[in-house]
């Protein structure tokens, strides 16, 4: 075991540094002068900026020096200057992470909650109405386009029925709770705050919703083809020849095989989650790491987009080392 | 439950619904194959089918609710919605079945030529998937995008190098899969040449599985190029485009025409890959339990 | 063995009602498929005595395996139970409530299934699976059955079975996994075990051992055992009494050595004479009797008897359906040629037997047969390692020693066969002189060329005279492709025929010397048996004319009646084109049916080369001596005379096999040099080869 994961974590590392390589190239190889792209067009016109950027990042230098000074201010947390926010990209990133990781853990929980379960229903009751129900959501939820969908739920639930508070995490006229984890959930309980929790968790309804229904569908999908797909096994016929009663062969026999896959599978889609909440964050006003992903993609902010890109695919890599281990803890068979 | 109910009640029960049955394997696929002609058919007539021009603004007309005039209203600009919807179809389609066409003939070879190389190719071709796998997609394309600049070429080239990998991968495991088989080694003993054993032995054995996430991922493509579109680097205004319209009409929420019924557009046009998708999953593997 | 007679067999009923723990009445199993309904299983009765074996054979879809299946209610859509009663312990299976039937699965009744690698499950502990099957039942505790699951898998030939328990299945081969299979079987101790082709997946040797097993587990905990199998040497050496199963139906019943010796349904007799047995060969006797055609379509199962359309005593009567009565005490048969106490007399056996022998010695291609003349392949030192897929990224390099210094000649004209068990390296030999492998080093001259070496392209021209039939006839046809472009591509592609006409008339040609009908040829493989796509095989490998064909374990696949179909189909197609073959197989009686020289591998080494007859007659190799002694006979006064000599313990790993002789960790006479030399293969005797320090002394 501990090899598997000293083998695994040094991929990731090394997967790690060919994905700053890959950043660098996409950043360096832009159409155009790169200090015009990642200064700005207000910053560019100053000829000292544009000097002083030009010495830091050695831009007269060969690609590879240049690659090296790029991994060493990287090593120190530089990952340039936003051009729209005039901050360290790493500062608005820090700023906006707790907003998104609390979206995409609730909208998360929210489908695994109701996926899992569904799609075992499903699969055990194959051709029932609980099956066709299950195909119905699934469909629908892989197949309508996020952005519509948080434009729909809005429209309906706030703009329609007001039964849904508005975008934004907390009401407008509401203050944050003291930053503690930056999880307003947590900063409330932490302060015992009952009415910013019940107002943070108001907020949170709608575009959890969103966000979990593709991934719901996926998961719901994934859960009772593997299930199927189990239930056919020979094992499960050797534990129905014991006398095991069918809620234990669901329990005991097919579930710790089937959803071997099911947590692959949920941990891309929680990694998804997390990066990928750009059209949810964007329509609900939702101060994350989606929305200033698509304000910097709207500004053309270079810098940001790229150091954007970077803290999102080693939160990837560590999601899907975090799989690989616990598909090890899972299967036995993955470690000889 | 089924497991009970075959142990367990001895009487002859009714016969599965043939009707049923059927339905779910003609009658969805068909249906799907009915929206997606129907929006080939839009796209290719769309001038035809509406008076108005998607790109002409009145703004003395801006944000009317739907009227015996403008069927589905029109925006911000007086542009009428479904003039706009109807143009729309042309760049989703073209661009998701381009995305989906172009990077699975690319990645199937990729990953073909690796499977049968194998060594030192292989495994240099499948790290660069792994690489480009370690990205999400939305983010990666959208940096490159950003790179690239807006336009829905350079959005389709970005969509391009994220989308190739899974085909590369798909078509590697199917061949590895494949050529390990008694007919391919039958083939290798009969004397057939390596070009001639995978053309004619290994692919035509390997597709299944492939045209069946070609369809199926049309409708992904469609929906990422919607959504990059929104984020407002699909398309270069005023050309009208689903995801675009969503986007100019998400703050509107009293005036919901302008966003509602593009999105149900996008939505219509990936069921109906979908509902194919799985038709011919069905008729490749009829085994298959999946939906 | 039970007293069938005890009981007065006047009584309609069976002798064994009065005191039976399972009576199986009249039951049918129907699949409602698409296509229409399939009876599966179409009322049969039988029953079993406390402690009785009783055996059930039959061929591939004869039912034997769902009805095995419904006596525990344990089969699954589209299958139901339509009829029937299953009386166990006095209460009927088929009606009782799921509560109560769960009491009797795992405890009053307990199944082994046929594949023991899945039919453990792979995340959990061996223990855990153990446990639940006793504690389910609520007789004991979880330390309680903790520490019993450990007895039983010491009783069951697992060592160190403390350690066993906390190991997970893929831990453990095949061979272990099943006994883990019946120490599960037995926790309870059940009045009745049913164990479905128990030892099919298994290797000759780890067969005996987990036969021996059964047989001693039913002495020791007088348990019922139903063993269910499609091979009669099986069931002879388990079982006193058996049931025949053909077409969902019960054909015969009686003691396995009354029916072995005498049978009274011409199934059966069939069943019997169409399998080669190692104990007896007639030399020149090359022909298996074999009967016409494939069971019938069980869609459409004709109204009288269904074996009728194949039946050699086929007489009028049997446009009738036959009901299965008592032909002599304790006897039953499903015929109405024995029920008119008719005997079916035992097969000409020597119909053509000399003009065959003659027209092999002196027949048109006499003067190649000349053994030893010409050599056709000579194999020297022939080693094949593979790597394995690295499990981590700085991990070492691991090898799979698959054949390792394989020397070896085949003559013109003759049959080579090549028998070992699974991991021996026989089907990787087959392919490195097919050259689909590679060798690692070591030479293979083939027409005095060596191909080791050689790229694809130079061994072009040399494809036309080697050939190649595989095992899987469901795998060896291209799905894609028409009977007619399988036969036809070998031709265009090596410009045999010069026009299309030339081609389509050689496709017809081929099939029909591989008896099948022209009309084959538009049609697609999925259409075709077992037995017929390995005619299409054959033919496959024919088209290009070779004069070499490797056949990698061509029968395995297929019921016995067909695969007596194939063997004479070999030997016909042998004598016609002066054919020579490299044989493999697992099945000793075959091979030695079929081949000149028998060469044994194990662990990628050749233990044994010499003339079938010898080898069968005088193995010198111990290992040869197990491996013969392993396979069961069909005839149960010979079994139950026999004494089996026990090979103890599974083959080492083929990725760090033991050093010196490789079969030494096994071996009885093994000594300090076995450890560290590897006895070369010396010709000990005349034509006889043997590879081993003490060639004999066992």
């Amino acid at each position: 075991m501990p090899r598997y994961i000293v083998s695994r974590l040094g991929l990731a590392v090394v997967m790690a540094l060919l994905a700053t390589l890959v950043i660098f190239l996409i950043a360096n190889t832009v159409p155009g002068d790169p200090a015009l792209a990642q200064l700005g067009d207000l910053a560019a016109s100053n000829p000292d900026f544009l000097k002083a950027f030009r010495a830091k990042w050695a831009l007269d230098e060969p690609l590879w020096t240049r690659y090296f000074i790029f991994l060493k201010e990287l090593a120190h947390g530089d990952l340039g200057m936003s051009i729209a926010s005039q901050r360290p990209v790493l500062d608005d990133i820090k700023n906006y992470a707790p907003a998104t990781i609390e979206l995409a853990t609730v909208g998360f929980l929210l489908s695994a909650v109701i996926g899992v379960p569904l799609g075992v229903i499903a699969a055990v009751r194959r051709d029932s109405w609980v099956d066709h129900v299950a195909r119905f959501v699934s469909l629908i939820g892989v197949s309508s386009p996020t952005f519509w969908l948080a434009f729909i739920m809005l429209a309906i639930f706030y703009g329609e029925l007001q039964i849904a508070p508005g975008p934004g995490r907390l009401d407008p006229i509401a203050f944050a709770p003291p930053n503690v984890t930056g999880l307003f959930l947590i900063d409330s309980i932490f302060a015992g705050d009952w009415n910013t929790f019940r107002d943070a968790l108001a907020h949170l309804v709608l575009p959890s919703i969103v966000l979990a229904a593709a991934t719901l569908g996926l998961i719901t999908r994934t859960t009772r083809a593997s299930v199927l797909e189990c239930m056919h096994q020979d094992y499960v016929r050797v534990a129905r020849a014991k006398g095991l009663s069918e809620r234990k062969i669901v329990m005991r026999h097919i579930l710790p095989n089937a959803l071997i896959p099911v947590v692959t599978l949920g941990g891309l889609a929680y990694a998804n989650l997390l990066t990928g909440a750009v059209m949810t964050e964007t329509i609900f006003s939702w101060p994350g790491l989606g929305r200033y992903t698509f304000r910097s993609a709207a500004a053309l902010d270079f810098p940001a987009i790229m150091g954007i890109t970077l803290v999102v695919a080693v939160t990837y890599l560590i999601i899907n080392l975090l799989i690989d281990i616990s598909y090890a803890l899972l299967d036995p068979r993955v470690i000889r | 439950m089924s497991v009970t109910a075959q142990a367990g009640v001895i009487a002859v029960d009714k016969p599965k619904s043939l009707w049923r049955r059927n339905f779910r394997r003609y009658g969805l696929p068909g249906i799907g194959a009915a929206i997606i002609v129907l929006w080939v058919l839009v796209a290719i007539f769309a001038p035809l089918l509406t008076p108005y021009t998607p790109e002409l603004v009145d703004v003395t007309k801006r944000l009317q609710p739907p009227s015996q005039l403008h069927w589905l209203g029109t925006d911000m600009l007086g542009r009428d919605v479904l003039t706009r919807l109807i143009f729309g179809a042309r760049i989703s389609l073209f661009t998701g079945i381009v995305v989906v066409l172009v990077a699975a003939v690319f990645g199937t070879l990729v990953g073909g030529i690796a499977a049968y190389a194998r060594g030192k190719t292989e495994e240099v071709v499948m790290r660069i998937t792994d690489l480009v796998l370690c990205f999400p997609p939305i983010i990666l394309a959208l940096a490159i995008a950003a790179a690239l600049g807006i336009g829905a070429t350079n959005t389709i080239i970005a969509m391009l190098v994220v989308w190739w990998p899974k085909f590369a991968r798909l078509a590697r495991s199917m061949i590895i899969v494949q050529r390990s088989q008694e007919y391919v080694e039958a083939a290798v003993v009969v004397g057939y040449s390596p070009a001639r054993i995978l053309l004619r032995h290994i692919i035509p054995n390997s597709v299944g599985p492939l045209i069946v996430l070609v369809t199926l991922d049309v409708g992904n493509a469609i929906i990422t190029f919607a959504g990059l579109s929104f984020l407002g680097l699909g398309v270069v205004p005023p050309t009208p485009e689903w995801g675009s319209m969503v986007s100019e009409g998400r703050e509107l929420i009293e005036q919901w025409w302008v966003a509602t019924f593009p999105g149900l557009a996008i939505l219509s046009i990936v069921l109906g890959f979908n509902f194919m998708g799985d038709g011919v999953r069905d008729w490749l593997d009829p085994k298959s339990r999946r939906w | 063995m039970q007293d069938l007679t005890k009981i007065a067999p006047t009584d309609t009923t069976t002798p064994q009602d009065a005191a039976s723990i399972l009576d199986v009445s009249n039951l049918r199993t129907y699949f409602y498929t698409d296509e229409g309904v399939v009876r599966a299983v179409d009322g049969i009765n039988y029953s079993v005595a406390p402690g009785e074996t009783l055996g059930i054979v039959g061929e591939s879809g004869s039912g034997k395996t769902v009805a095995a299946l419904s006596l525990m209610r344990l089969i699954e859509d589209p299958a139901r139970i339509v009829s029937g009663e299953i009386k166990f312990d006095g209460r009927d299976i088929v009606t009782m409530s799921l509560e109560e039937l769960r009491k009797v699965r795992g405890a009053g009744i307990a199944m082994v299934f046929q594949d023991p690698m899945t039919s453990l499950n792979p995340v959990l502990k061996i223990a855990r699976q153990l446990v639940e099957t006793m504690v389910v039942h609520g007789r004991l505790t979880e330390e309680q059955a903790l520490d019993r699951a450990i007895k039983l898998l010491g009783r069951m030939g697992i060592t160190a079975p403390e350690r066993a328990v906390d190991s997970y299945p893929h831990q453990f081969s095949g061979g272990m996994r099943q006994r883990v299979m019946l120490a599960m079987g037995f926790s309870n101790e059940p009045q009745l075990l049913i164990a479905d082709e128990p030892t099919t997946a298994l290797d000759v040797t780890i067969q005996a051992q987990i036969l021996e097993l059964i047989v001693e587990l039913n002495r020791d905990f007088k348990t019922a055992i139903v063993l269910i199998s499609h091979n009669l040497g099986v069931i002879a050496s388990v079982c006193s009494r058996v049931v025949v199963m053909y077409a969902g139906e019960v054909v015969e019943e009686g003691p396995t050595d009354k029916i072995l010796a005498d049978p009274r349904h011409p199934y059966t007799w069939a069943l019997i004479n169409a399998v080669p047995r190692i104990d007896r060969h007639v030399p020149g006797q090359r022909r298996l009797v074999t009967i016409e055609g494939a069971p019938p379509d069980p869609l459409n199962l004709p109204a009288g008897c269904r074996f009728a359309a194949r039946c050699p005593f086929r007489i009028e009567k049997c446009e009738q359906h036959p009901e299965l009565l008592e032909i002599s005490p304790g006897r039953k048969s499903r015929c109405w040629v024995t029920q008119a106490g008719q005997d079916l007399p035992p097969p000409e056996t020597s119909r053509d037997a000399p003009a065959e022998a003659k027209a092999r010695t002196g027949g048109h291609h006499g003067e190649t047969v000349i053994k030893r003349g010409e050599r056709l392949l000579e194999l020297r030192n022939v080693v094949k390692h593979f790597p394995l897929p690295k499990t981590t990224l700085f991990g070492k390099q691991k090898w799979v020693h698959a054949i390792n210094g394989v020397s070896l000649d085949v003559a013109q004209g003759e049959t080579v066969g090549l028998v070992g068990e699974s991991g021996c390296g026989k089907s990787t030999l087959a392919r490195v002189v097919a050259r689909i492998h590679e060798p690692t080093s070591g030479s293979v001259m083939f027409h005095g060329q060596d191909i080791a070496r050689a790229s694809q392209a130079q061994i072009r021209p040399l494809r036309r005279r080697m050939q190649m039939v595989f095992q899987d006839p469901y795998a060896s046809l291209n799905p894609r492709m028409t009977v007619g472009d399988i036969l036809g591509e070998p031709l265009r592609f090596h410009e045999i025929t010069q026009s299309e006409k030339e081609t389509r008339e050689r496709i017809a040609e081929l099939l029909d010397v591989v008896g099948l009908t022209p009309k084959a040829a538009t049609r697609y493989p999925h259409e075709f048996s077992g037995g017929q796509r390995q005619r299409i095989s054959i033919a496959r490998a024919l088209s290009v004319r070779p004069d070499f064909i490797i056949a990698d374990e061509p029968i395995s696949a297929l019921d016995v009646n067909i695969q007596a179909q194939i063997i004479n189909l070999l030997i016909d197609l042998q004598e016609r084109f002066g054919l020579t073959y490299l044989f493999i197989a697992h099945d000793l009686a075959v091979v030695r049916h079929i081949s000149d020289r028998v060469v044994v591998l194990y662990l990628g080494s050749v233990m044994e080369i010499a003339p079938a007859d010898t080898l069968f007659a005088e193995p010198l190799h111990p290992y040869t001596r197990y491996l013969i002694s392993a396979v069961p006979i069909p005839d149960a006064t010979i079994e139950a005379a026999r004494q089996r000599l026990p090979l103890q313990g599974e083959p080492p790993s083929t990725v760090d096999p033991p050093s010196g002789c490789p079969f030494r960790t096994r071996c009885p006479i093994a000594q300090a040099i076995c450890a560290q030399v590897m006895p070369p293969v010396a010709e000990v005797r005349p034509s006889h080869f043997v590879a081993c320090h003490f060639p004999g002394q066992f």
